[in-house]
């Protein structure tokens, strides 16, 4: 059974149709690229997976470990073992990133029925955690994002990611706002979270990303849906020539 | 078992005293006739069993009354109260007796739940009694523990307090102990002819607290924690007085987290602070009165004068409230900074939801040289509610080197509430600094979906964005409340998004 299964999936924002009908098949261990221009839909599908408001489905599904995802509150989505790493991770004033990441993971596994996390415990699994991503104990005591560089906010994506242990990992724009340094840093943590059970789908415009994340395979989008997917090649292949033979496709 | 022998004697013998000292001047009827009169402040005074000068001066205060008219320049709105419709004086009434948890209304046990109040104390701030005879074993251990817990520790209380030489008794006692501490200082700050209500309540003020701490002493605890165990029922005319002599420290709350309910619509307190010379009060409240049902109907009145004076050099007074009851608010705790090199501080968080409006800030007198003073104001309005900042700051004359800074924050949750910001800024020396700083806004879908995507419910999302939002606030708190006022504050919330 494939981890995530998106069938023919119609999405309009606002009454005008974003999806035209995509399909897409991801499967455990698996690292899928979706690239495309920009207004091809990327955006929309990562937040239609993870439930934001404002997008109405019109047709098609979504099924995750066989489960019927579009049924599912965006917090029964996350509980279930789906994570969005977001292109923007927004700023949370006077909500330490320690007390964020606590309440966070205590609430899915409360709704997994699992027991929570008791403070010491959790204390100890996040040094771990942070420590094998260096990622210093210091940001942890800041407001969520607050003051956070480009680079370290991606970070803090990467910790959460780490400390959630998602089934399903949607990197949306990852390397927007990075330099190179901090790109490499970004797509280390995530390749240390490359797992059998686990799988990625990551989105971007560029082939750079893809030299440090090294996809399964590559998906192109164009004008809400995927047109073409290959091998990790094809990401070089539009690399040297452009989105523009798909643009009347 | 000798122990639970020894309290329940001790229980026996407490019950006893109380009752020979409650009962022995009262007269039959428990309740005065609605409406106010001379007589009825008569009545009252004399129930309370009060000297004469006591007398005179609610009555001075009743006449001055009779000439003032309702302030109506506050943000509200609200029916005309007919005051001759009101009842002016009601014994405290016990509440019902309850002998275990079971009788007690599942809502509000799951209020104390999501407040995390432990058990035992629940069974304290809902009055439940031990049953003689009580078969079920479990349920007797509540009672009897709650009852073991809050009079020993009381007591142990009471004896800290007197051995360090602090006063701490209903304001009742006072006037009738000690009545040359409460003849020279009630009214000193807030005078019986204040405004309408400080006057009203100078008449007919039902009871409350009086605290004098002497020179040099600092008080050995957190009144607070004393007052959670000893919640008693003041009635709707609270009138509380903290006197901190030369080079004292105190620190009070006043409220509980706890849902308060009272048949008394209409509430309106006086409290005031004197500070002296080198003297710190630090006074809390955390308010959570009835605020009136899903469609606006019922809810407290809440017309409260709060004054503090820095009445000596390098004195210091502190405002922190959580205000996230009543139907309607209209509060603005104050400090006048009399005394050169004082200073006041007010933190406020005021949230309303539903159909509640809040009226509310904060007055910063600054008469001494080098006084400063600090507002720290988060306004959350959510539901259908209005939500107003109104703040005075003044630097007089003669008071050079005065310095202020204010910042004012408000949000809003949903698009059918609104936040008010009312600055008045006054300074008539040229050697005054003030900063004000504001900002309003809405909390954001972004944010929320970024909390719910990590595994938050909506309610958990607004709760924790909102909580951190009055962080600087929160932190005043002592320790014990700001736990329980951060979830006070999430539970005020529910129901307010979508």
């Amino acid at each position: 059974m494939a981890l995530l299964e998106v069938k023919d999936l119609k999405v309009r924002v606002e009454e005008r149709e974003i999806l035209h009908g995509l399909t897409l098949t991801v499967n455990e261990g698996e690292v899928h690229a979706i690239m495309g221009p920009n207004g091809s839909g990327k955006s929309t599908l990562s937040h239609v997976i993870a439930g934001k408001p404002g997008y109405e489905v019109t047709d098609g599904q979504i099924l995750f470990k066989g489960e019927d995802l579009l049924e599912m509150s965006p917090d029964e989505r996350a509980a279930k073992g789906v994570f969005l790493a977001f292109q923007y991770p927004v700023e949370i004033p006077g909500v330490a990133t320690m007390n964020f990441l606590r309440t966070a993971l205590n609430a899915q596994r409360k709704a997994r029925g699992e027991d929570e996390y008791s403070t010491p415990d959790f204390l100890k699994k996040v040094r771990e955690v942070s420590k094998s991503l260096n990622i210093p104990q210091d940001m942890l005591k800041r407001g969520v994002n607050v003051g956070f560089s480009g680079g370290e906010k991606k970070r803090n994506e990467v910790l959460q990611m780490a400390l959630f242990e998602p089934s399903l990992c949607i990197l949306d724009e990852m390397d927007s706002g990075l330099d190179i340094d901090a790109l490499r840093i970004a797509a280390d943590g995530v390749n240390a979270l490359r797992s059998p059970k686990r799988a990625m789908v990551v989105i971007t415009h560029y082939q750079r990303l893809l030299n440090y994340i090294v996809p399964d395979v590559v998906h192109v989008m164009s004008k809400g849906r995927v047109v073409k997917s290959g091998a990790k090649e094809l990401a070089l292949e539009l690399e040297a020539s452009g989105y523009a033979q798909f643009e009347d496709a | 078992m000798p122990a639970v022998q020894e309290t329940v004697e001790r229980v026996k013998r407490i019950d006893v005293d109380q009752y020979r000292y409650g009962f022995e001047t009262l007269i039959v009827s428990e309740k005065a006739p609605k409406g106010l009169s001379e007589e009825i402040v008569k009545f009252i005074s004399q129930k309370k069993n009060e000297p004469d000068w006591m007398l005179q001066w609610r009555l001075e205060a009743y006449r001055r009354w009779l000439t003032m008219v309702e302030p109506t320049w506050a943000r509200v709105d609200y029916p005309k109260i007919d005051f001759q419709d009101i009842y002016y004086y009601a014994a405290p009434k016990p509440k019902k007796a309850v002998s275990s948890l079971d009788e007690i209304d599942p809502e509000i046990l799951k209020t104390y739940e999501k407040l995390g109040i432990p058990l035992r104390e629940v069974a304290m701030l809902e009055g439940i009694e031990p049953k003689v005879g009580e078969e079920d074993p479990a349920r007797r251990k509540i009672a009897v523990d709650a009852v073991f817990d809050s009079v020993s520790v009381a007591t142990t209380f009471k004896a800290e307090l007197k051995k360090a030489g602090v006063i701490f008794m209903p304001i009742s006692e006072a006037i009738r102990e000690h009545p040359e501490l409460v003849q020279k200082y009630l009214g000193s700050v807030v005078p019986t002819s204040d405004n309408f209500y400080a006057t009203l309540n100078s008449a007919v003020f039902s009871d409350g607290s009086f605290v004098y701490v002497p020179p040099g002493v600092r008080c050995p605890m957190e009144l607070s924690t004393y007052f959670r165990i000893n919640e008693r029922n003041t009635g709707q005319f609270e009138r509380t007085l903290i006197i901190a002599d030369k080079g004292s420290y105190v620190s009070y709350l006043e409220g509980c987290t706890a849902p308060q309910r009272d048949e008394n619509q209409l509430h309106a307190a006086v409290v005031e602070l004197v500070a002296h010379d080198d003297a710190e009060i630090k006074y809390s409240t955390v308010q959570n009165w009835y605020p009136g049902n899903s469609e606006g109907k019922g809810g407290i009145y809440n017309f409260v004068t709060k004054r503090g004076d820095c009445r000596g050099a390098n004195s210091k007074i502190s405002w922190t409230q959580v205000e996230t009851g009543s139907a309607i608010t209209w509060k603005y705790p104050s400090c006048i900074l009399r005394g050169d090199n004082s200073r006041g501080e007010f933190y406020s968080i005021a949230i309303s939801n539903g159909f509640q409006q809040v009226d509310s800030g904060t007055k910063m007198i600054h008469l001494g040289k080098n006084t400063s003073s600090r507002i720290i104001s988060k306004g959350i309005a959510a539901g259908k509610s209005q939500n107003t900042y109104r703040g005075l700051v003044t630097a007089h004359r003669k008071a050079t080197g005065a310095r202020n800074f204010t910042a004012c924050d408000s949000l809003l949750i949903g698009d059918k509430c609104g936040a008010h910001t009312v600055p008045y800024i006054e300074a008539k020396n040229s050697s005054a600094t003030f900063e004000h700083e504001a900002t309003t806004s809405k909390i954001s879908e972004d944010v929320l979906f970024y909390c719910i995507q990590r595994g938050l419910s909506q309610e958990e999302a607004v709760g924790l964005v909102v909580n951190g939002f009055v962080k600087d606030v929160l932190q005043q708190l002592p320790m014990e409340f700001a736990v329980e006022a951060q979830k006070l504050i999430s539970i005020s919330l529910e129901g307010s998004v979508g």
